[in-house]
């Protein structure tokens, strides 16, 4: 990204102010759109440098100059010249109409590239409307074949069902024809028939007079003797008497026959009747819990009080001995006044079954009726306001889209958002890897900032020993020598006993150290000579919190100095540094 | 189960006495009268011709012997051997010979149903009826033996006398509006009389003791019509089957049709109980078998044994596809019997003639259905129980209860084809009848 802004500031500055009002229109970041212009205007300078050596020549500059002058007056420029008069040349009016000719050129060359841009776009256009046009082009031909089938086959089928039509009228013709026939026939044959049995019955007639008038001896019987009647009684004369009492015998045998039947009717009206009253019975000791509610409305008194009546007129027993119209009328009315109740009760007593089987949560949900009502509302407002902000959106999207309906301008756009994203993307990924770095970097200062903790850690106890060594030698040598040094006992002397103890904790890992350890040993000399200079100076201070930092500047200065050769900035390593101090 | 030796027989005539004490039977000329439960001869009759027709007067003691070819009725009393009575009907001839219910008369139908002679055994009178009927059942008793309905026909209409058979005084006399009278029979209280038409027209007319028309019933129109028909015991219901393979039912109060029993060919229902008789081939013990074989083991070695198996509905039945260009088609139902307690119905179907349906009237449901390996000759309901006799034209006898079915193959030798069977009327024997033999058959009481 560095390199980049390195680059177009320069080129950017002058064009900026005249591009930015149209960039701004567009929502476009300046950098983008300077992109745009310099690559633009690379090849096309080149092509009016060629323009411009044919133009103009030595001889003929100052006809050029007037010429030039002319054709930007009528262009709008104001003129090159320093005076209206004069054949001075303005430089700076110069420079500005070249720099707006220059402009000009530039949108004059971007309004072509849309221009050629939307030729192109309208040429494909134009191909895809084209290669559409011939597809719907075979399609309504296939279309038109496909209705000149199906009119065909409407058509075989309209005459195909014209000819059942007809043939279902001739069959029906048909049928009332052998309908005709058979009926002709029947008639005809019961005629025959008729007629046939006429002539039957005549020589029936005559065969009977024939064989009975004569006097048929054969026709007879021989009993040996008569047997008396099997009911022991003479056999009686046929009189008008006799008739009567066959008469009166039978409908005697008749009425008998329905006396049974209505005995029969009797009992069973009397079960049904006994069923009845049971039931009738039943009903009422089934209804009273339900006799409770009734009451309450206003509209089952009057069937309550007929109950009441009802059961009044149960307790009088020879009621249903009362087989009478108006009493039947009064039981059938009783009864189903009694069932339409049973029945209201047994529908209620369903609705709470049907109800217990989701009773508790019904139950809850009585419970949340009110909580229900709130939340509806809430969400009834929610709904509105959502509402209310679409119809916002709403409105502003229309206004966006009225605002640029220019196609063109939307098309350049979505280039420009295109292109700029792999801009961005190309960033990001430079940036990435930018990181990563970083990344690695901090990771081996860290390493290296623990190492050297380690080693300023053996230091301090080699420079402990060593001091220990040589205070007792110089105490066991000469006592009186010991002045140069008092600052260092003062300091270390609790220190020195932890010196000691790490340096033998350090003897048995060495291991965990880096490799760089190994030759500690030799370099530790130089360090110490280093230090004990060093830390004279702030000696005199008595701060040994100080020591601890300057000590540490120190070896920082060693770091950069490694990371100075892998090449890596500085300030990056201040801050890694910055970020490693607390 | 008993069953008594093979006696002679011609011509199916066979008959136990109202009373179920004796037994007729004829062989040519003769007429033997049997003890029924020992089966002893009781008495011996000689007749002029060869028997065709015989029958028990109801009080038991006579019993005439038809002989149409020569138009002669002899008439035996059981309780004088030595009496006799012969009518002759002379050149006008016979072709119909039965006893009024009184047991003292004999009503005789003439050649070309001429008349009607009615003669008197207890006084010399003769009474004629003319004009009577030739159609399938053209007279019809009372079970009470009061009245007896007569079918005529004249100037092609037909009607309908009652008579009083006391002294054969014409009571009633209506026409009735019927194409072509078929047959008339009277409900068993007596004050019911069916008429149905021709098996041109379905008509069922109703008529009341009193020539009252109390109903008239049309199932259809044009397909052939009535087949049979079949009053309960108790009056109740009237059965009608028909050439449509269905009954139909009607009651007593509206003479409306209850029900409707179809007779389809696959069995569905999973309430219906299907037993299909099946042949087993018999096992032989040959342990038991002895030198020479006792000719009884011979007849039962080669006789193929049978018995009934529960079939898993659905059940096909073998069905017979009716002759359309044929008359009188073997197809609908031509067979039907109430039992003597109201509750079960037998019926036949003759385009499925090898079973036989029984149906439940309390639940109106298609209750049972014997498959036979056979065509059903003939059924008859105990007169006492629900206990239905059935024979195939085969050896063995079928019998069903509500509790179960079995068969029973009569023992002996020979072929013995049961064509017909009938119950005595105190339902412990069976008559079973062949061509040419016929034996009874005990049943055991129920306690034992």
């Amino acid at each position: 990204m560095g390199d980049w802004k390195t680059v177009t500031v320069p080129v950017l500055s002058p064009d900026s102010k005249n591009t930015l009002p149209y960039t701004s229109e567009r929502k476009r970041s300046p950098t983008s759109m300077s992109s745009q212009v310099l690559r633009v205007s690379l090849p096309s300078s080149k092509n009016m440098h060629s323009f411009f050596g044919a133009f103009c020549t030595e001889e003929n500059i100052e006809q050029s100059i007037s010429y030039i002058d002319r054709e930007l007056t009528t262009l709008g420029f104001p003129s090159i010249y320093a005076e209206s008069r004069g054949k001075e040349l303005n430089l700076i009016s110069i420079i500005n109409c070249m720099n707006g000719l220059l402009v000009l050129q530039h949108k004059n060359l971007r309004a072509q590239e849309e221009v050629e841009m939307q030729h192109l776009k309208l040429g494909s256009d134009m191909d895809h409307l084209q290669n559409c046009y011939a597809k719907l082009k075979e399609q309504l031909e296939l279309s038109k074949r496909e209705v000149v089938g199906l009119q065909e086959r409407d058509r075989q089928l309209q005459s195909k069902n014209r000819n059942l039509h007809q043939l279902l009228k001739n069959e029906k013709d048909e049928v009332q024809k052998l309908q005709n026939i058979i009926s002709s026939r029947a008639t005809q044959y019961n005629h025959d028939m008729k007629r046939k049995e006429r002539e039957y019955n005549k020589l029936k007639e005559r065969l009977h007079q024939l064989v009975m008038n004569k006097k048929d001896k054969k026709l007879a019987m021989e009993v040996l003797n008569y047997v008396g009647r099997a009911d022991g009684k003479r056999g009686a004369w046929r009189t008008d008497k006799t008739e009567a009492r066959n008469e009166e015998e039978m409908y005697k045998v008749l009425l008998s026959d329905y006396e049974q039947r209505q005995k029969q009717l009797l009992l069973e009206n009397a079960e049904l009747k006994k069923v009845l009253q049971q039931m009738k019975k039943d009903i009422i000791s089934l209804l009273p819990p339900q006799k409770q509610k009734p009451k309450e409305r206003s509209e089952d008194g009057l069937v309550l009080s007929d109950q009441e009546e009802d059961i009044g007129e149960l307790n009088k027993e020879n009621m249903w001995e009362l087989s009478c119209e108006t009493v039947r009328e009064q039981l059938t009315n009783s009864i189903r006044k009694q069932w339409r109740i049973l029945k209201n009760h047994v529908e209620k007593l369903d609705n709470q079954v049907s109800r217990g089987h989701s009773g508790v949560l019904n139950e809850k949900d009585v419970i949340s009726r009110a909580d229900h009502e709130l939340e509806t509302e809430k969400l009834e407002l929610e709904i509105q306001q959502c509402k209310e902000m679409i119809k916002t959106q709403q409105q502003l999207l229309q206004q966006q889209l009225t605002c640029d309906d220019d196609d063109t301008t939307l098309l350049l756009q979505d280039c420009y958002l295109l292109e700029e994203r792999e801009r961005l993307q190309e960033e990001w990924r430079l940036f990435r890897e930018q990181k990563k770095n970083f990344e690695k970097e901090r990771k081996s200062f860290t390493e290296a900032a623990i190492r050297l903790g380690l080693e300023r850690k053996a230091f301090e106890e080699d420079r402990g020993a060593w001091l220990k060594h040589q205070f007792l030698t110089m105490t066991a040598d000469c006592k009186s020598e010991n002045v140069t040094t008092p600052s260092a006992f003062l300091r270390s002397s609790d220190p020195d006993v932890c010196l000691v103890k790490s340096a033998s904790r350090q003897k048995k890992t060495p291991s965990v150290l880096s490799p760089t350890v190994s030759p500690e040993p030799c370099q530790i000399a130089q360090y110490i000579t280093q230090n004990s200079i060093a830390s004279e100076k702030p000696a005199a201070h008595n701060m040994p919190n100080l020591c601890v930092e300057s000590d540490d500047k120190e070896e920082t200065e060693e770091c950069t100095k490694s990371w100075e050769d892998s090449g890596v900035g500085t300030l990056l390593c201040r801050n890694l540094l910055m970020e490693q101090l607390p | 189960m008993n069953f008594s030796e093979l006696f002679k027989l011609s011509g199916l005539l066979g008959r136990f006495s109202p009373d179920g004490k004796c037994l007729a039977s004829c062989v040519q000329h003769r007429l033997v009268v049997r003890d029924a439960s020992s089966l002893q001869i009781r008495q011996l009759y000689t007749c002029l011709d060869q028997i065709q027709y015989i029958e028990w007067s109801s009080d038991s003691l006579f019993v005439l012997c038809a002989m149409y070819k020569r138009g002669i009725v002899q008439v035996w009393s059981l309780e004088q051997p030595d009496w006799h009575c012969k009518i002759d009907e002379g050149s006008a001839g016979l072709v119909a010979s039965c006893w009024s219910p009184d047991g003292r008369h004999i009503l005789n139908t003439t050649e070309f149903h001429l008349r009607i002679t009615v003669w008197s055994l207890c006084t010399k009178s003769v009474s004629y009826i003319k004009y009577p009927k030739a159609c399938q059942q053209g007279v019809a008793f009372t079970r009470d033996g009061r009245y007896m309905a007569v079918a005529e026909r004249r100037d092609c209409k037909d009607f309908i006398s009652i008579f009083v058979c006391r002294n054969w005084q014409l009571l009633r006399h209506f026409d009735t509006e019927t194409q072509d009278l078929f047959g008339i029979e009277w409900a068993p209280n007596g004050c019911v009389l069916a008429a149905w038409d021709t098996c041109l027209e379905y008509k069922v007319l109703l008529y009341s003791l009193d020539g009252r028309l109390l109903s008239s019933y049309r199932a259809y129109e044009w397909p052939l019509g009535i087949k049979s028909i079949a009053w309960s015991p108790s009056s109740q219901f009237l059965a009608i089957g028909s050439f449509d393979e269905k009954v139909r039912i009607l009651n007593h109060v509206t003479w409306k049709k209850i029900t409707e029993l179809d007779h389809p060919a696959t069995i569905a229902s999973k309430k219906t109980i299907v037993y299909k008789e099946v042949e087993k081939s018999p096992t032989v013990d040959t342990e038991r078998l002895s030198f020479p074989p006792t000719r009884a083991l011979a007849s039962s070695l080669f006789s193929t044994k049978s018995k009934y198996d529960i079939s898993q509905v659905p059940v096909s039945l073998q069905y017979i596809k009716p002759v359309a260009d044929r008359a009188n088609p073997k197809v609908g139902v031509g067979m039907l019997a109430f039992s003597a307690d109201n509750c079960f119905l037998a019926t036949k179907n003759d385009n499925i003639p090898n079973a036989v349906w029984i149906w439940d009237i309390r639940k109106l449901k298609l209750s049972v259905v014997l498959e036979q390996l056979c065509t059903i000759q003939s059924f008859q309901w105990d007169p006492c129980q629900p206990r239905l006799a059935v024979c195939t034209g085969s050896s063995r006898v079928y019998l069903w209860s509500p509790a179960g079915c079995v068969v029973v193959q009569v023992p002996g030798e020979g072929d013995f084809q049961i064509t017909s069977l009938s119950w005595n009327s105190n339902g412990d024997s069976m008559l079973l009848l062949s061509k040419d033999n016929f034996c009874v058959c005990y049943l055991e009481t129920e306690e034992v």
